[in-house]
């Protein structure tokens, strides 16, 4: 494939990666066919953060999970701009126990700067939620893929990161914490969050380099040649993690962290 | 010579104010209940004699409270690659500080005559942070500990991700909670022991998956910061706020356990979980 655009830098990917380019539903329904949103995190809540369901993908059965950031700015409320709640990761870890169960795999779509950081998130175990669905991913046994389509931040995205690859879209970011909040804490100064960009290594083609990601999506100017090559992908590489046994399976995944 | 140093009565996340939490004047302030306590009265615990709370002590100085049989493993594990701006020298100075190679000290110990692996966090080796020699260090207690058919105690401590090595810090919350799975899946028992601080990517992984989660009093435990949360509610927060006692009122906890009566409790709990 030729590249004819111009290489960007971190800090302009940083800027990208943060406007709504897409939103989950867009991708959902770019990707899987009669798409079925299941709701609730079956103790208290049911956080519209994360929008999980069923789809069929290529005709297979999957579970979609996604964090959404929403458009409006009642959506961005509602959503905490894409920042999950623990009730977001409890209903994800249940939808992820229930794809087990029925043998489908599990595609997440992820783009948050972080869990919410409330006073109530926390009261109610943001940490323990994050904590738990890291575990559980780690014994899950059906494929997981991962795709990160805009920011990818720190442990709130590793939560439904924890995948037997992950991929990240073009223009979309993953690190430890925002350029932002690096800056202010290495020079006191959140504003030289361009140079923090630069020593974070948080670009796509960084991460691939160094074997965090397996893949970088081509962002096509055309969505439906995006979805398309997504869909392809998606359908390729599901099929060979399928042919793992769930031991087998669940062993690569360990062992693909433990190299880090 | 300060009689009340003002500044600490606060305990803050920098790591300057964790190595000055017990200055050098006769009397100190206590974090928690703002207590002036002569210096001695602290004893060899370092705890609070109002209030109970135990002031954050060194790796080495916790293992000499816990046990004198204690064989240290994986004791020159350290990081190689320090081309980070200051790296370097931050890491010397927290193993001079610390005489530990990572933010945890790793072994197999004898605690009231039970046999565990133990891992203890220092939150004077750049505040405790997870780097990636550090959960390589405790993802290999898990594995010997799966191997041995031991269970697993850790005291966490620890202000969150070590930024220095940026994504790689964060991988280790996935590699460490794999160790734990495996560790899990063989039957055994892990008990993580929350010491003040345990906060970030810490509490969001391995503080939070044990089998028994205990705490020392008044501990701070949680993943966002303070000040962040602060700034996006833009309201004061209250400050019984993350500590162990509020954890525990809301499910977080199963005990919290005074500082003296650690080693006994701890190794009544792993008698009690006993796999006959
Ligand atoms: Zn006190």
């Amino acid at each position: 494939m030729k590249i004819f655009k111009k290489e960007l830098s971190p800090e302009q990917i940083v800027k990208l990666a943060r406007v709504d380019r897409f939103t989950a539903q867009q991708l959902i329904d770019g990707i899987v066919d009669d798409f079925f949103e299941l709701h609730g995190d079956r103790q208290n809540n049911d956080d519209c953060a994360i929008i999980g369901g069923l789809g069929y993908l290529a005709g297979r059965p999957v579970t979609v999970i996604a964090i959404d950031k929403g458009i409006t700015f009642q959506e961005k409320v509602q959503k905490h701009n894409g920042s999950p709640l623990p009730s977001g990761y409890r209903k994800a870890q249940r939808l992820m126990q229930q794809a087990a169960k029925f043998n489908r795999p599990i595609i997440t779509l992820i783009n948050t700067p972080g869990a919410y950081p409330g006073k109530e998130a926390e009261e109610l175990g943001q940490g323990q939620a994050i904590a738990e669905s890291i575990l559980q991913s780690m014994s899950l046994t059906v494929p997981i893929i991962a795709i990160i389509y805009g920011e990818g931040g720190s442990g709130g995205a590793l939560a439904l990161a924890t995948a037997d690859q992950v991929w990240m879209f073009e223009h979309s970011t993953y690190s430890v914490l925002s350029p932002e909040g690096f800056a202010a804490i290495l020079w006191k100064d959140a504003s030289r969050s361009d140079e923090a960009a630069q020593l974070l290594g948080l670009t796509p083609a960084e991460l691939l380099n160094k074997g965090i990601i397996e893949k970088i999506v081509p962002e096509h100017k055309k969505v439906e040649r995006l979805f398309e090559w997504l869909k392809q992908a998606l359908v390729t590489e599901l099929a060979q993690l399928m042919e793992q046994s769930s031991q087998e399976l669940v062993e690569n995944r360990r062992e693909r962290f433990c190299k880090f | 010579m300060k009689i009340f140093n003002k500044e600490h009565t606060l305990p803050q996340r920098d790591s300057k104010s964790i190595n000055e939490q017990i200055p050098d004047g006769m009397w100190i302030a206590c974090p928690i209940c703002h207590q002036s306590i002569y210096r001695n009265e602290l004893g060899t615990l370092k705890v609070c004699p109002e209030c109970k709370y135990g002031f954050r002590l060194k790796a080495r100085n916790r293992l000499a409270l816990l046990t004198t049989n204690f064989t240290e493993i994986n004791k020159d594990i350290m990081v190689e690659k320090t081309d980070f701006p200051g790296y370097a020298d931050k890491l010397q100075r927290a193993k001079t500080t610390t005489q530990l190679n990572e933010s945890v000290l790793t072994g197999i110990a004898i605690i009231d005559e039970q046999k565990v692996a133990l891992g203890i966090m220092d939150s004077y080796f750049i505040m405790g942070s997870l780097g990636a020699k550090t959960g390589a260090k405790i993802a290999k207690l898990f594995d010997i500990a799966t191997e041995q058919h031991l269970p697993v105690i850790l005291f966490t401590a620890s202000g969150g991700a070590r930024m220095q090595e940026g994504i790689n810090s964060l991988m280790q919350m996935a590699k460490v909670s794999a160790a734990i799975a495996r560790h899990s899946e063989a039957g055994l028992l892990y008990i993580s022991v929350l010491t003040d601080p345990t906060t970030g990517g810490v509490m969001a992984s391995f503080a939070m998956q044990a089998d028994i989660i205990v705490a020392e009093p008044h501990a701070l435990i949680g993943f966002a910061g303070r000040r962040v949360i602060e700034q996006t509610l833009h309201e004061k927060l209250p400050a019984d706020f993350q500590r162990a006692e509020l954890l525990q009122t809301s499910g977080f906890l199963d005990a919290i356990i005074q500082r003296p009566e650690l080693p006994t409790k701890l190794a009544l709990l792993v008698r009690l979980n006993e796999v006959k």
